[in-house]
């Protein structure tokens, strides 16, 4: 075994077993946290395969965040209200199901990438990066004005949304959910980098033109991958927005881009693991720093800046060494 | 419609669009010549409007919060150049982002440690408040007519700056090659430093016009910086002619968008379901133009070719 | 005519002042090398990159097997059966030799967007690709970091990869650039071998090479094609002697 699975291995035990811990110490409030660290690290797992594979620079993955995080308000909120989210041209109602929640959820930011991914892959280095970022401003701001689901002020669900055999409001098994997820997200994403497209996509970043010379267009490669990038950060959305049992437009916001592009580069662009160790790290700075003072960004600030200078290949290039890993 | 309100919100977003004007033509220009993308451009934006507040309150004058805001801004940008971004020039675009990012917390927080988090306010100078009457009856702001005339300004005094003068020369020359400016034996590293500071003493001015008229407060520079993104996007990235199109053409957008929309709604739509779905149409309008130059030109409309 | 593979008829390319192709009309038939040879700055890169797709013509056309492909991208004209290498190796270098000559495999059978299945556990690519190693000798360091590899290894990746495809054609940039006198001796006797499988557009600045391996040469001077013939023809051609091998020899 090589010493990236080991690494890996011993993390996902980690993240599972010191939740588990909290429960039986009763110490819910770590549980939270865990929670939260899986959920961003399924958004960082999805962005990792748009840049790490893809070497797209996407700024905007907010967007996807936010449209799973409204996906569930918008369902749960009219299936709380009894009310029908509309009539015509046909009936469509809420719903407090976790299951059909991630599935729109999933196939909304999946739209969304696509409409977003065929504008703005057309353009590529610096022009991509702003553009991502202005449609994730675009629908931020869309949030804040669209009223009848809070506007500014955001939209709270006053129960955690069901599923099926399991009590979700314990959080011990909320965390569990979660923590499947991020397993299945990070099953199919190793999957994918060993498919024939994630090896297509991996050379479209390298070297575009090789790959239109064997006839493959890698513009359809990438778009290909920023939808499935999005669906995978949507799907963290809805799960964050069930969490907090609160959405606001904050979920759209570039703060929240750029805190998912944090993740992974803490981690270590395009390892597995990278975006876990990342959104942990975040979690337990969030915690620990914030705890100490309020100002804890400057902290977090200059770490990222040091890390970036002096230490590109994240915590994960510190400790395994560097290099992109294939076998 | 009546036709004051009209002309009234069509110069209101040529103010704006010059206003978004200063903050992105120091971008394009840093963009053009060192290659750099750079996130931190609001915060530089917003240290303009804090020097600028905090020293027009401490003397009582609006001409030393301006002098004080592009100096902060200016020394702000020399300062970090120095230290940060003079690293990242030869990074790719993901290390610049997350770089620049980074400078962006540590700006804001540090902001928010010394001015606290309530909004601090800065005062229009008593000779530019009021309004006067413009021909054909149009009372407008005295204040905001001059942030279009200081505007226009300073768009000239860049072309000038850019086609006339020895440091136009030597950025013009770093934008078509790097290694040819070298060669005429410009100290590159100076060059950069300068193209930089003066990019942040714009934002600066910007952050301190703009402050007047609304709240000073952390975090007012990254809308502004994304607006700056989609101005440069949709004139070109490295153009200056393109930076000032694309600026009038999003601020009128924004405004005449906020304007119309709502009303346009009404006509098949009850009021408050109109003005709730204008609006929200309106804040969309200027990606929507992004986009649709993104479709017919996606270089922008004065960029070279990617 | 059936035996004409690639046509380019009266082919017109201006970059400003600089006139890099006029009126060019070249042809590779079935079984042929034919080679593509001048001074540097005649335009025969220009002209390969209209060939392949990656510039277009401002006037003329370029006839693929018969079809009109002209307006067509290069991702379509590769898979329509034109195979290309570049000058200067275009490789995904972290990868794999192997993965290199899976990618080939994968644009050839149309699997690029198969989610499912590692690539390196598809029997039909890895034969195709493997073969292809084999071929140029490639099979020893299939396993190796593409970064590793000499530059001369490159180069054969580069054909590699362009074998994997099983082309109608190859166009060929430049394949013995950087290889020293050995390297290119076995790369012609190799290449002598390939003209069977399909026929070759060779562009070399290597004349040893051109004259051992070309049916048929055709010489650009500024933009101009000066001549077409047989290498005897060509040898004894006054205007090409004059204009170009005479500053060389």
């Amino acid at each position: 075994m090589n010493r990236e699975l080991i690494f890996d291995v011993m993390l996902m035990l980690g993240l599972v077993l010191v939740p588990i811990w909290a429960h039986f110490a009763d110490e819910p409030f770590i549980i939270t946290l865990a929670t939260r660290a899986a959920i961003f690290a399924i958004a960082g797992v999805g962005l990792n395969l748009a840049l790490g594979q893809g070497g797209l620079v996407s700024l905007g993955h907010a967007t996807f965040f936010g449209l799973g995080g409204y996906a569930m308000g918008i369902l749960a909120s009219h299936a709380q209200s009894y009310t029908a989210i509309t009539d015509w041209p046909v009936l469509i109602e809420g719903t407090k199901s976790m299951p059909i929640i991630w599935l729109v959820a999933v196939l909304v930011s999946g739209f969304a990438a696509l409409l977003i991914g065929a504008l703005s892959l057309r353009t590529t280095g610096v022009y991509f990066i702003m553009i991502t970022l202005a449609f994730g401003q675009m629908f931020y701001y869309f949030a804040v004005s669209w009223s009848a689901y809070g506007g500014d002020d955001g939209l709270s669900i006053y129960i955690r949304n069901d599923f099926p055999g399991l009590n979700t409001l314990d959080p011990i098994q909320f965390f569990l959910i979660v923590f499947t997820c991020l397993l299945g997200v990070l099953g199919f994403a190793s999957m994918l980098i060993r498919s024939p497209f994630g090896l297509s996509l991996n050379a479209a970043r390298q070297s575009p033109e090789r790959v239109e010379t064997v006839g493959i267009n890698p513009y359809h490669l990438r778009l290909t991958v920023f939808v499935i990038s999005g669906m995978i950060t949507g799907l963290a959305g809805a799960l964050f927005a069930d969490l907090n049992r609160f959405i606001s437009p904050s979920m759209f916001s570039w703060q929240t881009s750029g805190e998912i592009m944090v993740f992974i580069i803490l981690g270590g662009v395009a390892r597995r693991s990278g975006p876990i160790v990342g959104a942990v790290v975040f979690i337990a700075l969030e915690h620990f720093l914030g705890g100490l003072s309020d100002y804890w960004h400057i902290y977090l600030g200059a770490l990222l800046l040091l890390i970036v200078l002096f230490a590109r290949g994240g915590i994960i290039g510190l400790l395994l060494g560097q290099g992109r890993v294939h076998d | 419609m009546p036709y004051l309100l009209i002309a009234e919100q069509l110069l209101n977003g040529i103010q704006f669009g010059v206003m978004l004007f200063l903050m992105a033509a120091g971008l394009t220009l840093v963009f053009g010549v060192m290659g750099l993308i750079n996130l931190a451009h609001g915060s530089l934006f917003m240290i303009g409007a804090f020097a600028a507040a905090w020293a027009s309150a401490a003397s009582g004058s609006f001409t030393v919060g301006l002098i004080a805001a592009l100096a902060a801004a200016a020394a702000a940008g020399a300062l970090v150049e120095v230290v940060v971004i003079r690293r990242l020039y030869a990074r790719d675009h993901l290390d610049q982002v997350l770089a620049t990012f980074a400078l962006i917390l540590v700006f804001s927080e540090g902001t928010r440690w010394i001015f606290g988090s309530f909004p601090l306010y800065l005062n229009i100078p008593e000779a530019l408040s009021g309004s006067i009457t413009l021909p054909g009856g149009i009372r407008y702001s005295l204040y905001r007519l001059t942030l279009i005339g200081v505007g226009l300004l300073v768009a000239l005094g860049l072309y000038l700056l850019i086609a006339h003068t020895r440091l136009g020369i030597q950025v013009r020359a770093g934008e078509s090659d790097r290694e040819m400016i070298a060669a005429l034996g410009v100290d590159i590293s100076k060059l950069y430093t300068v193209v930089f500071a003066l990019g942040a003493a714009l934002a600066g001015l910007a952050g301190a016009l703009v402050g007047a008229i609304q709240s000073v407060q952390v975090g007012m520079g990254e809308p502004v910086l994304i607006l700056a993104f989609v101005v440069i996007v949709i004139g070109g990235i490295g153009s200056i002619k393109g930076a000032f199109v694309g600026a009038l053409l999003v601020g009128l957008t924004d405004t005449v968008g906020g304007l119309f929309l709502p009303s346009l709604f009404e006509l098949f739509m009850e009021p408050s379901a109109a003005a709730s779905a204008g609006s929200a149409l309106a804040s969309m309008s200027i990606y929507i133009l992004m986009a649709v130059v993104l479709i017919i030109k996606p270089s922008g409309l004065f960029g070279a070719k990617p | 005519m059936t035996d004409v593979v690639l046509q380019t008829l009266n082919i017109n390319k201006r970059f400003g002042a600089v006139h890099a192709a006029r009126d060019i009309c070249i042809d590779l038939r079935r079984g042929e090398i034919h080679a593509l040879i001048g001074p540097n700055g005649a335009g025969k890169s220009t002209l390969i990159q209209q060939i392949a797709g990656s510039l277009s013509p401002d006037t003329g056309s370029i006839i693929l097997e018969g079809e009109d492909v002209t307006r067509d991208s290069t991702v379509s004209r590769a898979r329509k059966g034109l195979a290309r290498t570049f000058q200067v190796s275009a490789l995904a270098m972290e990868d794999t030799v192997l993965q290199n000559a899976l990618l080939g495999a994968m644009g050839a059978t149309g699997q690029s967007f198969k989610l499912f299945g590692a690539a390196l556990k598809q029997s039909a690519l890895l034969t195709r690709a493997n073969d292809a190693l084999e071929r140029v000798g490639l099979l020893d360091v299939a396993r190796s970091r593409t970064s590793e590899l000499s530059h001369g290894q490159r180069r054969q990746l580069e054909i590699a990869i362009a074998l994997t495809l099983k082309p109608k054609l190859f166009v060929m940039d430049e394949p013995m650039a950087g290889l020293g006198t050995q390297g290119s001796l076995q790369l012609t006797q190799f290449l002598d071998t390939l003209r069977t499988q399909a026929p070759i557009l060779l562009v070399e600045h290597d004349m040893d090479a051109v004259f051992a391996l070309a049916d048929r040469i055709s010489v650009l001077v500024y933009g101009q094609l000066l001549a077409t013939g047989t290498v005897a023809e060509i040898r004894a051609n006054e205007s090409v002697r004059e204009a170009y091998l005479g500053s060389d020899s």
